[in-house]
């Protein structure tokens, strides 16, 4: 085996990768998500309209040459305003889903690697914050922090990280009663090397997965929130708060184009985000080395 | 039991709870290692062997007894003190398919202890994993490699260089070959061997094979549901067993004559619930020679020859 093999094979995490690689819709998820980014970014070096400018001549103004996606109730181009809405919300969702999910492994991991008593406090805790009722723990924490993007990212996290610390923590316990962990152990190790070294790469998958899907889901949260008018305050954009903008019955009939566009981005966004979480759930899947 | 111990242990016990009921795993569980020698651990599946060696590197933590490392106690030590003592004292695991990590490549498995330990430049580390693969008969170049590439018999010298990075003076070897095919066994047991002369190893050498154990160790010791039925140098143990439960053991060694006399003593029923161990001896519901005083207490070890410990009541068995 050793002499048939000149280069060394590739390691799991960069086999999983290469079945990612096979897997259509994944491949759509990133065809879409990516030009998207590509837009969100880069839209002010090409656009002619600021997402805050306002356009006296055109308001309610359709689609155009002018104003692509037409215009608002007070003239702002809703072209604009969909992509500054689309960095905000995927600020939001990347910088939450990051804090969750670091709150998420950490409390996950050391509860599992720490010893008997941390793990029955950080447990109940969990248990804690999992029976909060969601909605209205949201809406208590953001009261409290107020709108803007800091405080929704952080109401954000703070709601969704027990869920993984859940999934992390049961990984770990398995891992830790493996051989080569206690072997770990035998050399010496402490607690911040099994993790480290050893609790992070064996839950990359969970990580990977959860962040992909969590990204997903704040977007929609965050979407929530704003359109309850306790995430992102106007005038700032973000596609929760257009949709809200727009939530007249007039504007529903006579204006479409101002909740069509966000709330398109907002679903096309939202798909292509979990079909690449599929995607990398399959392609880490333990059952899929065995093909 | 040696004049000089280098490991020694006394009363060692273990125990877990189980839905309310108590299992001994291990009871007063003594002996002693003398430096460079190689002492076997033998008895049947679930006689605590894996239990023991774990417990004298507290890899499990004992729930009674006394471990002494060259004169340190060990069952008392802090978790920051046992970490700086673990590099003099290894283990070698049964399975090799599962003690060496997925995830990592051998270099960074065979640098693991090193970094955890703090010794050396990562340069030096690579260095010694290359020297350790050495050791073993591998190729130096394997360190950018990952377990998956390797076979069982590959695998299991992997993880014996793991454990010699550290430069042990103690290992346990927890049945080391038993996974492996019968043509890779003798392979890895001459590389324990020969490794074991060169570096003056001390070792406990846990194993179920009565003829590997006869080759590569000094001294025996033979394990039953948990407790020592009898200790005694390899030459006299397989010569003039005492315990009935060794004869019995010694009596399956298939032997490569197919015209020598067979005298397989076959023994009756099954291992005993540790939930509800038999009193006295715990041999006794299976042993050819038990008596009704055999039910009383549980026979201590005694001495029967120079350096030959049994714990069984009967001396009339010769």
């Amino acid at each position: 085996m050793l002499a048939r093999t000149p280069h060394p094979s590739p390691g799991p995490t960069a086999r999983a990768f290469h079945r990612f690689g096979n897997n259509r819709a994944a491949l759509f998820g990133i065809g879409i998500i990516v030009p998207m980014l590509a837009l969100i970014v880069s839209y002010p070096l090409w656009w002619t309209f600021k997402p805050n400018d306002i356009d006296l001549l055109a308001m309610n103004s359709g689609p155009t040459v002018t104003h692509w996606f037409g215009t608002d109730g007070v003239g702002r181009d809703v072209f604009a305003r969909v992509l500054e809405g689309g960095r905000i919300s995927l600020l939001v969702a990347i910088a939450s889903t990051l804090i969750s999910a670091t709150i998420g492994f950490l409390v996950g991991a050391i509860s599992a690697l720490a010893g008997r008593w941390t793990d029955a406090v950080a447990m109940r805790f969990v248990d804690l914050v999992m029976t909060l009722p969601p909605v209205i723990f949201l809406l208590v924490l953001a009261s409290i922090a107020g709108t803007g993007i800091w405080p929704t990212v952080i109401v954000i996290s703070l709601l969704s990280w027990p869920l993984l610390s859940r999934m992390i923590r049961s990984r770990l316990l398995e891992l830790r009663e493996r051989d080569f962990v206690m072997a770990s152990r035998g050399m010496g190790a402490g607690l911040t090397h099994l993790l480290f070294r050893h609790g992070l790469p064996n839950s990359i998958d969970i990580l990977v997965v959860y962040a992909t899907l969590q990204i997903a889901n704040a977007i929609l949260l965050e979407a929530g929130l704003s359109f309850l008018g306790l995430g992102i305050a106007p005038p700032a954009a973000s596609w929760g708060n257009m949709l809200n903008a727009a939530r007249s019955t007039a504007v529903l009939e006579q204006f479409p184009w101002q909740w069509l566009f966000p709330g398109g981005a907002l679903v096309l966004a939202v798909l292509a985000i979990n079909f690449i979480g599929d995607g990398l759930r399959d392609a880490f899947d333990p059952r899929a080395e065995l093909n | 039991m040696t004049a000089t111990p280098f490991i020694s242990v006394r009363d060692l016990a273990k125990h877990y709870v189980s839905r309310g009921t108590r299992l001994n795993i291990l009871e007063g569980i003594s002996f002693d290692i003398a430096k460079g020698e190689v002492v076997g651990l033998v008895g049947e599946s679930g006689s605590g062997k894996t239990t023991i060696g774990r417990s004298v590197l507290r890899l499990v933590e004992p729930s009674a007894g006394s471990v002494k490392f060259d004169g340190t106690e060990l069952t008392t030590l802090s978790s920051a003190q046992m970490r700086r003592t673990r590099p003099r004292m290894q283990y070698i695991f049964q399975d090799p398919f599962a003690s060496l990590s997925p995830r990592m490549t051998i270099g960074e498995i065979l640098t693991e202890g090193l970094k955890i330990q703090g010794i050396g430049t990562r340069r030096q580390r690579v260095d010694r994993a290359r020297a350790a693969l050495e050791q073993v008969d591998l190729p130096a170049d394997a360190i950018h490699r990952y377990a998956h590439e390797f076979s069982g018999g590959q695998r299991q010298r992997i993880g014996i260089a793991r454990a010699l990075t550290l430069a042990p003076e103690f290992l346990v070897a927890d049945e080391p070959v038993s996974a492996l095919d019968v043509s890779i066994q003798a392979q890895v047991i001459n590389l324990l061997r020969d490794l074991q002369q060169r570096l003056g190893l001390t070792m406990l050498f846990i194993s179920h094979d009565l003829a590997v154990v006869e080759y590569i160790c000094d001294r025996v010791i033979v394990l039953y549901l948990g407790r020592i039925m009898e200790i005694a140098p390899s030459a006299d143990l397989y010569a003039r067993p005492q315990h009935p439960y060794t004869r019995a053991l010694l009596s399956a060694i298939p032997s490569p004559d197919p015209d020598a006399p067979r005298n397989r003593q076959i023994l009756k029923g099954d291992i005993p619930s540790l939930a509800n161990p038999p009193s006295g001896c715990v041999f006794r519901t299976r042993c050819p020679n038990a008596l009704e005083a055999c039910a009383g207490v549980a026979p201590q070890l005694r001495q029967v020859a120079p350096g030959h410990y049994k714990a069984c009541i009967r001396d009339d068995l010769n």
